[in-house]
């Protein structure tokens, strides 16, 4: 059985890549193990795994090309673009690549034929391996829009893990629209919190996403000790299942500061991140009915 | 002569929007019969292309030339793709009177 697992936050700096990270150097122990960085815009999980990369991919979309030939100015595709990338002007139709999602309405729906799709870059996939084992994939998004879901998609589709495989994925920090993409098709999401009125706010977002998708997902609380008791509690009242509680150390923030994963920093962590393994296990078949 | 103002509101008085591709008003005012019309700019629900989105409406206003705070890279594009002239305020201004007037005397920055 092939297993995915996203760990995601409901923004950034929560620790997410900390966790992803170290939870694929501890099963990579004993699992083939696959880590996908989809936070495109600011991937890093290279900079833990410290990965050598031996293929890089062109990530492309594609964008209209007007043959103004054929074109006869009816503005059908300027109506229908509603990423706003294309403009009719006098006697051309401007085209705005930086803008453009390469979504295929604008083909689609010229009545002259008149549009022809180019493929345009918009950043790199790059794969490769660590010194453990890790089969190590990350898209980098090199355009200054944030264009984040078509690389993902892309990147995504790229994966076709063997049996028996388990892949942790990177999610983008945040509700957008990208980590919907990123968690589409997993089997659980790990999401990484912090026990702050603000790492609440941003919790109950990501889990209404996540209860609409009707995907499972369970806690990581981060910092403990910083904040609260708001998050507990609120936790335990909708029955949430906490994984894993890290604890707010010094040694930590500055081992991870310095590019060293957590379970380098501290070598205990290698088991409680295969329990945390296991936790989720046990959630999976408890839901689907094979306790 | 055609002039498009980015504004918050919907009358001469109205105090003038310093962006242009999310004004929520665009001011409509022509220089011949001094009629104008307020416009609400497409634009400014948009979540990407809003400049591209105005400067699309600013040209289909067939305007001679629009005025706000500033202009986007995309928008400025097809604004001079269409040979609509683009103003900016000036720091003084604050409704979108005092913006035509003082663009009539020919003392408005252009972009
Ligand atoms: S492909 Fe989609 S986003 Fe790109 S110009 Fe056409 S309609 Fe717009
Ligand atoms: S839909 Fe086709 S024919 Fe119409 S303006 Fe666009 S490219 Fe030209």
């Amino acid at each position: 059985m092939n297993m995915k697992i996203a760990v995601a936050s409901g923004k950034g700096g929560t620790g997410k890549t900390m966790v992803a990270t170290s939870l694929a150097l501890s099963l990579i122990e004993t699992n083939q193990v696959k880590l996908l960085d989809c936070d495109v815009e600011a991937p890093n999980a290279h900079l833990f795994l410290h990965p050598t990369f031996t293929q890089e991919i062109p990530a492309v979309i594609r964008i209209p090309k007007i043959d103004p030939e054929r074109c006869t100015l009816c503005g059908q595709c300027v109506e229908v673009c509603q990423f706003h990338a294309l403009a009719k002007v006098g006697k051309t139709i401007m085209v705005f690549p930086q803008l453009c999602h390469g979504c295929g309405s604008c083909t689609w729906n010229c009545p002259e034929g008149a549009i022809e799709e180019i493929p345009n870059p918009i950043g790199v996939i790059e794969k490769g391996t660590t010194i453990s084992g890790i089969d190590f994939t990350h898209g980098k998004l090199t355009l200054s829009e944030p264009m984040a879901t078509p690389i993902i998609r892309q990147l995504k589709k790229l994966e076709k893990s063997s049996n028996g495989t388990i892949t942790v994925i990177d999610s983008p920090p945040g509700a957008s629209c990208s980590v919907v993409e990123t968690v589409r098709g997993v089997d659980f999401v790990i999401l990484v919190t912090e026990p702050t009125p603000f790492g609440l706010h941003d919790l109950k977002q990501m889990l209404g996403i996540l209860e609409d998708m009707r995907i499972r997902y369970g806690v990581v609380i981060n910092r403990e000790g910083i904040g609260n008791a708001e998050l507990d509690r609120y936790l335990e009242q909708k029955g949430i299942p906490i994984l894993m509680r890290i604890p707010f150390d010094k040694e930590i923030a500055r081992g991870i500061a310095a590019g060293k994963p957590l379970v380098v920093i501290d070598p205990n962590y290698h088991e409680k991140f295969k329990d945390m393994y296991q936790k989720i296990n046990q959630i999976i078949d408890k839901s689907d009915g094979r306790s | 002569m055609i002039l498009l103002i980015s504004s918050q509101g919907q009358n001469l008085e109205s105090p003038i929007e310093h962006r242009f591709g999310r004004s929520p008003w665009l001011i409509k005012y022509d220089t011949e019969t001094k009629e104008n019309q307020a416009l609400p700019n497409p634009g400014g629900r948009q979540s990407g292309g809003a400049g591209v989105a105005a400067a699309q409406f600013v040209i289909d206003q067939a305007a001679d030339v629009v005025i706000s705070g500033d202009f986007g890279p995309n928008a400025a594009n097809a604004l001079r793709a269409a040979d609509v002239k683009m103003y900016l305020f000036d720091g003084n201004l604050n409704n979108v009177d005092d913006v035509i007037d003082t663009f009539l005397e020919g003392k408005l920055p252009a972009f």
